[in-house]
C-alpha cells in the first residue's frame, strides 16, 4: 500500500516571485511553500537572496522606493503584495527579529508593552500578564523579572536578542521571521535562542535565515538552499543534510563550494 | 572524491583516514593469504604468523575509529562526507572481523596439525573457496578506494557464489562422515574452516553495500537484488 505523505498546511506560498533592487534582479522566479507550525531555514552564501526573500514576507522592502517585488506571496491564501491591508497590521501578523539586537531605548517592560499598545487595548493587569507571558515564552523571565524597569540596553547581547524575540511574539504574530538571530551571540545564548525557536513553532510559523549551516541542521524542519537569487533546493532538513538531491546543494553544505 | 573542500585540512584528514583503511585492508588481505597458505601446506609457522599479526589489525581498527571521532567532532560532516565516515567506520569493523576469521582459520590449522589428522579430506576445495573469498575482499577494497558502485554490485552477486560453494562443501563433508565415522572430528574442523571462509565473503559483501550507501545515499542492507540494481542504476 502506498504511504500517504503527511500533508502540512501551507502558511506562506511564494509564487513566481521576482525581486529587484533598482535594475539588479535579486530573486529569480522563486516558488516555495512554507508549512505552518514548522521551522523553515534559508541557507546560502552571501548575496544569494535569502535575507531579501525574508524581507519580502513582511514588505520590509517598501521602505525603499527603488525596490520592487513581482509575483505573489500568499499568506493563508491572500496575496500580501497586493493587499490593501495596512502594512503595520501585516507586520503584526508577520513579526521580524534582526541580526543585531535592537532593543528600544526604554525599559524592558516597555520594550514589550510598546508594540502591544499599538494593536490592543489592555488594562494594566492584562498588560503585565502579557509581558510576563512573552518573557517566559522567550526564556528570559527568570533573568529579568526583578529588573523589568531597567533599560533594555542594560542586558547582555543574548538577553537583548531574546528581548527582541519576546517583543516580536508579544503581539501574537502568526509568523516569526528571524534574520541571522544568533550571529552576534555567544554559544550559550545561541543555544537558548535555538531552544526557543523549536518551542515557538508550536504556536508560530518560524522562518530563519542563517549562515550557520549547523544551526539550520539543528533547529529547522525544512531547509531551502539559495544561490545567486535562485532557489536551488527545498526539502526536509534531514534530507538536505544527509542526501541532498542536487550536487550544488551537496557542494555547499559539505564545504566544497567556491 | 573529485571536488575539494574549501578547507584543504579537511581534505587531507579524509585522505589520511581513507589511506589508513586501505592499509588495514591490505594487512587483513595478507592475513587471509597467510592463513590459506597455512591450510594448503599444513604449515605451522605460517599459522603462528597469522596469530601474531592479529593484534596489529585490532589496533588499526582503534586508530581509525579515533581518527573518525576526531573528524566528526571538529568538522561536523554532512551529506556525502558524513556517509563516507560512517561507511569507513563500518568497513573497518568488518575488516577487523575478517582478521578474526583469518586468525580462526590459522588456529584450526594448528589444531589439525597437532592432532595428526588424515590429509585425505577435501581441503583443496576449501582452498578454492578461500581464494574466492579473499579475491572478493580484494575487489571490495579496490571498489571502496574508487567508490565504484558498479563493481560493488558485481561483488554482491559474487558472494552468492561463495554461499553456494559453502552449501555444496557441507553436503560433501556429511557424506565423508557417514562413510567413515573416524573422519567426524577432522571434518568438523573443516566445517568450521569453511564457515570462516564463507564469513569472509559476507564481510566483503557488507563493504560493497557501504560503497553504494556512500555514493547513492541508500541503505541497501537486506534489500533484494532488484532493489539494489535499481539504486545503482
Amino acid at each position: 500500500m502506498p504511504v500517504t505523505p503527511v500533508v502540512e498546511k501551507t502558511k506562506i506560498a511564494v509564487k513566481d516571485l521576482n525581486f529587484f533592487y533598482g535594475k539588479f534582479h535579486a530573486l529569480k522566479g522563486i516558488n516555495l511553500e512554507i508549512p505552518e507550525n514548522k521551522v523553515t531555514a534559508f541557507i546560502g552564501p552571501s548575496g544569494c537572496g535569502k535575507s531579501t526573500l525574508l524581507r519580502v514576507f513582511n514588505r520590509m522592502f517598501e521602505l525603499y522606493p527603488e525596490q520592487r517585488a513581482e509575483g505573489q506571496i500568499l499568506l493563508d491564501g491572500e496575496n500580501l503584495l497586493t493587499s490593501k491591508e495596512d502594512v503595520a497590521l501585516l507586520r503584526a501578523k508577520v513579526g521580524m527579529v534582526f541580526q543585531k539586537p535592537t532593543p528600544f531605548p526604554m525599559s524592558i517592560y516597555d520594550n514589550i508593552a510598546f508594540g502591544v499598545k499599538l494593536f490592543e487595548k489592555l488594562n494594566a493587569t492584562d498588560m503585565e500578564e502579557r509581558v510576563e507571558w512573552a518573557l517566559r515564552k522567550s526564556a528570559l523571565w527568570g533573568e529579568v523579572k526583578d529588573k523589568l524597569h531597567q533599560s533594555g540596553s542594560s542586558l547582555s547581547g543574548g538577553q537583548q536578542q531574546r528581548l527582541c524575540i519576546a517583543r516580536g511574539i508579544a503581539i501574537k504574530p502568526e509568523v516569526l521571521l528571524l534574520d541571522e538571530p544568533c550571529s552576534a551571540l555567544d554559544p550559550i545564548s545561541t543555544a537558548k535562542v535555538e531552544e526557543l525557536i523549536v518551542e515557538l513553532k508550536a504556536d508560530y510559523t518560524v522562518v530563519i535565515v542563517t549562515h550557520n549551516m549547523q544551526q539550520a541542521a539543528r533547529c529547522s524542519d525544512y531547509t531551502a538552499y539559495m544561490y545567486l537569487g535562485d532557489l536551488m533546493e527545498f526539502g526536509s532538513t534531514e534530507q538536505m543534510f544527509f542526501k541532498p538531491t542536487r550536487k550544488e546543494t551537496e557542494d555547499y553544505i559539505t564545504g566544497r563550494f567556491g | 572524491m573529485p571536488e575539494k573542500h574549501l578547507s584543504t585540512q579537511f581534505d587531507s584528514e579524509l585522505t589520511s583516514v581513507s589511506g589508513q583503511v586501505m592499509e588495514m585492508g591490505g594487512l587483513v588481505e595478507s592475513q587471509i593469504r597467510q592463513a590459506i597458505y597455512s591450510l594448503a601446506q599444513f604449515n605451522m609457522e605460517a599459522a603462528e604468523q597469522v596469530s601474531a599479526n592479529e593484534s596489529r589489525v585490532n589496533s588499526m581498527e582503534i586508530e581509525i575509529d579515533h581518527a573518525l571521532s576526531s573528524i566528526i567532532a571538529r568538522r561536523q560532516p554532512t551529506a556525502r562526507d558524513l556517509r563516507l565516515l560512517i561507511a569507513i567506520s563500518k568497513t573497518t569493523a568488518n575488516l577487523e572481523r575478517v582478521g578474526d576469521e583469518a586468525e580462526k582459520i590459522a588456529r584450526m590449522v594448528r589444531s589439525i596439525i597437532q592432532s595428526g589428522a588424515p590429509r585425505s579430506l577435501p581441503s583443496l576445495e576449501l582452498r578454492v573457496a578461500a581464494d574466492l573469498a579473499s579475491g572478493l575482499l580484494n575487489k571490495a577494497l579496490d571498489a571502496f578506494a574508487r567508490l565504484d558502485v558498479t563493481a560493488a554490485l558485481a561483488i554482491l552477486k559474487e558472494d552468492d557464489l561463495i554461499d553456494q560453494e559453502f552449501d555444496g562443501f557441507v553436503r560433501k563433508l556429511v557424506t565423508y562422515m557417514m562413510e567413515d565415522p573416524r573422519t567426524i572430528s577432522p571434518s568438523l574442523d573443516l566445517l568450521f574452516l569453511a564457515k570462516a571462509i564463507e564469513r569472509i565473503g559476507d564481510h566483503a559483501k557488507n563493504i560493497a553495500e557501504f560503497i553504494i550507501y556512500v555514493v547513492k545515499g541508500e541503505d541497501v542492507r537486506h534489500a533484494s537484488m532488484e532493489k539494489i540494481e535499481s539504486v545503482v542504476r
